[in-house]
């Protein structure tokens, strides 16, 4: 084992940069480059400092030398996200009194943001996120499986293309899409007149429908490497033993995937949670949800000096966030066991 | 459960190909249907509307801006990660997975809170750097906050390029034949990071030129929000600019796909024949 691993190394190092910069940059440019700094080449080549010992202080010197690479990212993310964060968190515990301006530490927009209309939109959104994702989690499953058992091959590539693109469909597009489709004019509505059923695309049927459109294919997509993990074996091993289809479902399929599944879940949770132009443009503000809400207060539509209020209310939706992420740190390990 | 496959592949598929079809077949006969027929005119006349190229060249602009700011952040980062810092991967994965738990509306809504400390400010020389940020021609304010939101795309696509390459290798290759620590980044890494890249990449610029909570919340007027804009004078022409957007998309995942399929097979196949040379 020692030594058929042993020459691989420098044998795939040389050839990858051949193989797959099939223009030839990296050998062209590298050879002639040995030829005059050639000299100049060894004192500063050691990459690995075990490989050539030096002197302790350029060691360190060297090291110290690296972490200038990765300052950029972290002074970026301070500035760009931990600031604006950061403020949130502040804003969301401070009140700003109106006579002298003076900010003081208190729990008022917490509260306020968790009664009254805001407790509905919040507890909209978290419905809506729950239906939205248990449903896409199905039909997502059952599609893939679908494409996964089917015999043509082709099937597959036009399923994961079509659902890489409609994954991204959301927003403001989206939205038009339904509105096209079936709004108050739309297409479907006025041919099928909707109208008189009583159904309605700007109310949470609505919502759920167009939410479904990018997240299905999202699951899809999500799902489909879980499904091809289950091994044909397995499920020969289980009808062998007198297993039917459903059984075999029942104890071996849905028990090696559920960690897949509940991630995919969690997933489409929160896409659907943290999703706002879809909603605001279909439904605007009729149906609450945290999201519009929040975009109402930020400009000044409600009342004005509601920022700290909206700020408390984003707190809200980071805090579940969060939860709902929890839950699937523990299951990515168990589901590496079975489908790594 | 015999029933399994009657449903999963008779019934499921179909009924999918209807869900996902007839919207946007609804939506082009909406765009072209006119009293008196058929007609293209939101999609002839509509292109030379006011304000459809300006926001769409906006979006465009943003998503370039996006992006080049996003890949030079983390490549080096992560290259030098891998290389030198192990101990940093799990801290910066999770610092780029954070833009997921705090949500478009969130981040914008701390945001507009910093923006806001404008005129605290106005006396000292960051007063310039704020109205930098919020250049009403090209919003830099924007580029950072769509960069933040691309880190989850751009980290797993470069990661699980950094994975299929023995980076190692090629760099002590590379500085061992004399080429700099940038060449090497630049004509080594880079290159062999190909996939990953352009695979980031074209999933930043469709979030962008998708994205209408950040830039609405703002009030600037990318294609989205401009889209949303016309939606009441004008409502054929934004449901063609809606399909406008989808076909966009479609042919930059289209590029994406056609990339990195054409890699990853040829990936695949080395890795088997490495496999059975070990093996054997």
């Amino acid at each position: 084992m020692a030594d058929t691993t042993a020459p691989p190394p420098t044998g795939s190092g040389a050839a990858t940069p051949a193989d797959s910069a099939p223009a030839g940059s990296a050998p062209a440019d590298s050879a002639p480059a040995t030829g005059p700094d050639a000299p100049v080449a060894p004192p500063s080549r050691p990459v690995r400092d075990d490989v050539r010992p030096g002197p302790g202080a350029r060691r360190r010197g060297a090291r110290r030398h690296r972490w200038p690479v990765v300052v950029p990212f972290f002074a970026f993310l301070a500035v760009c996200f931990g600031l604006p964060a950061g403020t949130m968190v502040y804003g969301a515990f401070t009140v700003v009194d109106p006579a002298s301006g003076t900010g003081r530490f208190s729990t008022e927009n917490v509260s306020g943001s968790l009664s009254g209309a805001y407790a509905t939109g919040l507890t909209g959104s978290v419905e809506l996120s729950l239906m939205t994702a248990l449903l896409a989690t199905v039909i997502g499953t059952l599609i893939a499986q679908a494409v996964v058992s089917s015999p043509r091959p082709a099937l597959r590539g036009i399923v994961v293309s079509a659902g890489g693109v409609l994954a991204n469909f959301s927003g403001a597009p989206l939205a038009f899409a339904f509105i096209a489709t079936l709004g108050t004019t739309g297409t479907v509505t006025q041919l099928f007149h909707l109208d008189r059923t009583g159904f309605s695309l700007y109310s949470f049927t609505g919502l759920v429908l167009a939410y479904l459109y990018f997240m299905v294919p999202l699951m899809v997509v999500t799902v489909l490497p879980a499904l091809d993990g289950l091994r044909a074996q397995w499920q020969e091993a289980a009808a062998s033993c007198g297993a039917t289809r459903g059984q075999y479902w029942r104890h071996v399929g849905i028990p090696v995937l559920t960690p897949s599944l509940l991630g995919g879940a969690v997933l489409m949770f929160g896409t659907a949670f943290a999703s706002h132009a879809t909603a605001a443009v279909m439904v605007g503000s009729s149906q609450p949800l945290i999201t519009i809400q929040i975009a109402n207060a930020l400009n000044g539509n409600v009342l004005v000096g509601q920022e700290n209020l909206a700020l408390a209310m984003s707190l809200n939706m980071v805090v579940i966030a969060l939860l709902v992420m929890a839950v699937q740190i523990p299951l990515q390990r168990r589901s590496t066991r079975w489908l790594g | 459960m015999a029933r399994m496959k009657f449903t999963s592949r008779g019934v499921v598929l179909p009924l999918a190909a209807l869900y996902f079809l007839v919207p946007i077949g609804a939506s082009i006969w909406f765009s072209v249907n006119e009293v008196e027929g058929v007609s293209f005119d939101a999609y002839t006349k509509g292109l030379g509307a006011e304000g459809l190229t300006t926001s769409l060249m906006l979006s465009v602009r943003l998503g370039l801006a996006t992006i080049v700011c996003g890949l030079l952040l983390m490549v080096p980062t992560l290259v030098a990660v891998v290389l030198y810092l192990p101990r940093l991967r799990r801290i910066v994965e999770i610092l780029c997975m954070m833009p997921l738990v705090v949500p478009p509306i969130a981040l914008v809504a701390g945001v507009t809170t910093v923006l806001s400390w404008e005129q605290d400010l106005a006396d000292t020389p960051l007063y310039m750097t704020f109205q930098l940020l919020r250049d009403e021609d090209f919003p830099l304010v924007l580029v950072l906050v769509y960069t933040v939101m691309s880190l989850p795309f751009l980290y797993r696509s470069l990661d699980a390029g950094l994975r299929a390459v023995d980076l190692r290798t090629l760099v002590e290759a590379a500085r061992s034949l004399g080429a700099s620590r940038l060449q090497t980044l630049w004509q080594i890494v880079v290159p062999n990071l190909r996939t990953a890249v352009v695979g980031g990449a074209v999933l930043s610029l469709a979030m962008v030129l998708g994205e209408y909570t950040v830039a609405s919340v703002l009030s600037y007027r990318p294609f989205s929000v401009w889209m949303v804009e016309i939606k009441d004078s004008e409502a054929q022409l934004s449901v063609a600019a809606a399909m406008l957007s989808l076909l966009i998309t479609w042919g930059l995942l289209l590029l994406l796909t056609t990339l990195a399929g054409g890699r990853s097979r040829r990936r695949a196949n080395s890795v088997r024949e490495n496999r059975k040379k070990t093996v054997s």
